[in-house]
């Protein structure tokens, strides 16, 4: 036998669909309405997933900057070759062409012995002890620009070819500091990324915890609205949509903490820059960045009470 | 409507709360259930609104089994009952009208059928000035009416009424009563629950009576339906 006999009127809604998504809309309004009406619990809560997330996405803030700022360096890599003591100007200037029209290479610069010296004399206040040697001890170099587009492989070719050329003494790349750089780089991006794991799991954990304690101040309305006639799926729809809300709000929280922290820290990191003379653009957290904060967290927001929702509501019964 | 078979109660420890219990309410009928505290009253209630099951017997309601009913379908079976509790158990956190409108809501009508039905049944209960109060503001036999209006909300075939008028003076009490006596005179199954025996006994309606979880007076007219007395027998 079914209930269905027993029924006499049928609910005035013809679409069980639009019944559905109203109580969809009524319980996220409904839910809403309940962080309202406790700003000071909602207010704690969401600091806490707030704080909580805001450390991973500082974090990923600060190597998004390392890792900008380095991809910098490596568009200013150089090779300087330094030719043989004993060739003239003339042949460097020909093997200068050379190089020039190779793969590979976006630019070259010729520096004569010469010019070295002067510019050396200059920069370096030694001058008069320069004065006193016999003969100019600097070769002709020639600074090579590789290509922007070479990866470090096509770089390292590209040395090994240069190195090859019987004129050039010795071809120079200085990238052992950015290779220790990158794997450093490496290092705190894997850091990051258990940190952020970690704060997930900790963020999952309020805001379970918070569910949980909000089905338990609401345990007679849930006996009562079961004794009504209340499925489980619709007690379990403003708890599921209170999780939510605390994800969403704490997502946005941890993007307000950490773009106050870039700003208070971006008056000396401008001055770093002057001091570097370089001209280092500071990255915060872009459109993509935002959206991928705010739906993670309002994601975890759901799991969270969702894994509250399956362990404790259905334990309530009435008695 | 309601149809206990030999139904036996027997709670963990070996406590009987109801012990052979038949009886027969039919579609349309009235009664009183009462006896001493302890007798079996709520136990009997809470078989017919399905929050507990028979150890031994059958309990029908409008000929479906509440001994075999799946969990997922409790709700749907309980959706053909109106509950009024002793202690109203409104939601203190919405007002009036939302409490009414709460069975609905659960059922999925729409808004303005919502809103409609809503204001009809304050309307029955006189309480439709006070839609937009908070429930704290009522006082006990507002707040008593504001659950029968809830319970009668969704036109339910039962209402079901654990001492309804346990904590409110005579004069409210009557007044109480006879919300009910209307809603049975248009077709609402009732069962009262009551230990008030000056206010039944005045108002004339059949009378179950509990005693040591037995079945000791029973005014209905009606009795199990014999085909299942087959069942009942090798349920012994």
């Amino acid at each position: 036998m079914r209930s269905n006999n027993v029924r006499r009127d049928k609910p005035a809604t013809t679409n069980r669909l639009s019944a559905y998504f109203l109580h969809h809309i009524q319980s996220l309004v409904f839910s809403l309405s309940k962080i309202y009406q406790a700003p000071a619990t909602t207010i704690m809560t969401v600091a806490v997933i707030g704080i909580t997330l805001s450390l991973p996405g500082g974090f990923y803030l600060f190597l998004k900057n390392i890792d900008a700022m380095s991809g910098d360096f490596r568009s200013t890599t150089q090779i300087t070759l330094y030719l043989d003591l004993k060739l003239d100007e003339k042949k460097a200037r020909t093997l200068l062409g050379e190089i020039d029209v190779m793969a590979q290479v976006q630019d070259t610069e010729f520096v004569s012995r010469h010019d070295a010296l002067e510019s050396f004399r200059e920069s370096s206040g030694f001058g008069n002890s320069i004065d006193t040697l016999s003969s100019n001890p600097l070769p002709h170099t020639i600074i090579v620009e590789p290509d922007s587009n070479a990866d470090s492989f096509a770089v390292k070719n590209l040395l090994n070819a240069l190195q090859a050329i019987p004129e050039v003494e010795i071809a120079k790349l200085d990238t052992e500091w950015l290779d220790r750089l990158y794997t450093i780089l490496e290092i705190a991006k894997r850091s990051v990324a258990i940190i952020t794991i970690l704060f997930a799991f900790a963020v999952l954990l309020i805001i379970g915890n918070t569910i949980r304690l909000d089905i338990q101040n609401r345990y007679q309305e849930i006996i009562v609205t079961k004794l009504i006639g209340a499925t489980n799926a619709f007690i379990r729809r403003p708890f599921l949509y209170g999780g939510i809300w605390y994800g969403l709000l704490g997502g946005l929280t941890s993007w307000i903490i950490v773009e106050i922290g870039y700003l208070a820290i971006s008056g000396p990191l401008g001055r770093l820059n002057l001091l570097y003379q370089a001209e280092l653009a500071f990255v915060t957290f872009s459109m993509q960045d935002f959206i991928i904060l705010l739906s993670s967290s309002t994601l975890l927001g759901l799991a969270g009470s969702w894994i509250a929702v399956a362990r404790h509501l259905n334990q309530i019964e009435p008695t | 409507m309601i149809e206990f078979h030999n139904v036996t109660k027997r709670y963990p420890g070996g406590f009987d709360a109801l012990s052979n219990v038949s009886l027969h309410l039919r579609a349309g009928e009235m009664a009183f259930l009462t006896g001493h505290s302890g007798a079996g009253k709520s136990t009997l209630l809470k078989i017919i609104s399905l929050i507990e099951k028979p150890t031994r017997g059958q309990a029908l309601l409008n000929r479906i089994n509440l001994n075999t009913i799946p969990k997922h379908r409790v709700p749907y079976v309980r959706r053909n009952i109106g509950i009024i509790f002793q202690d109203h158990q409104l939601l203190f956190d919405r007002p009036v009208f939302d409490n009414v409108a709460l069975p609905l809501t659960i059922q999925g009508y729409r808004p303005q059928e919502v809103a409609k039905r809503t204001r009809a049944a304050l309307d029955k209960v006189g309480l439709l000035n006070k839609e937009k109060s908070m429930p704290i503001t009522l006082s006990g036999g507002e707040q008593q009416r504001v659950g029968i209006a809830r319970a009668v909300v969704h036109k339910p075939m039962l209402l079901l009424a654990d001492e309804p008028t346990g904590n409110l003076d005579p004069v409210l009490s009557r007044e109480i009563m006879q919300i009910f006596i209307d809603f049975n005179q248009v077709g609402v199954s009732v069962l009262v629950a009551s230990h008030d025996l000056n206010l039944i006994d005045e108002l004339q309606k059949p009378v179950l009576t509990l005693n040591r979880s037995q079945l000791i007076e029973n005014g209905l007219n009606g009795m199990p339906e014999p085909t299942d007395m087959y069942q009942s027998m090798a349920d012994r």
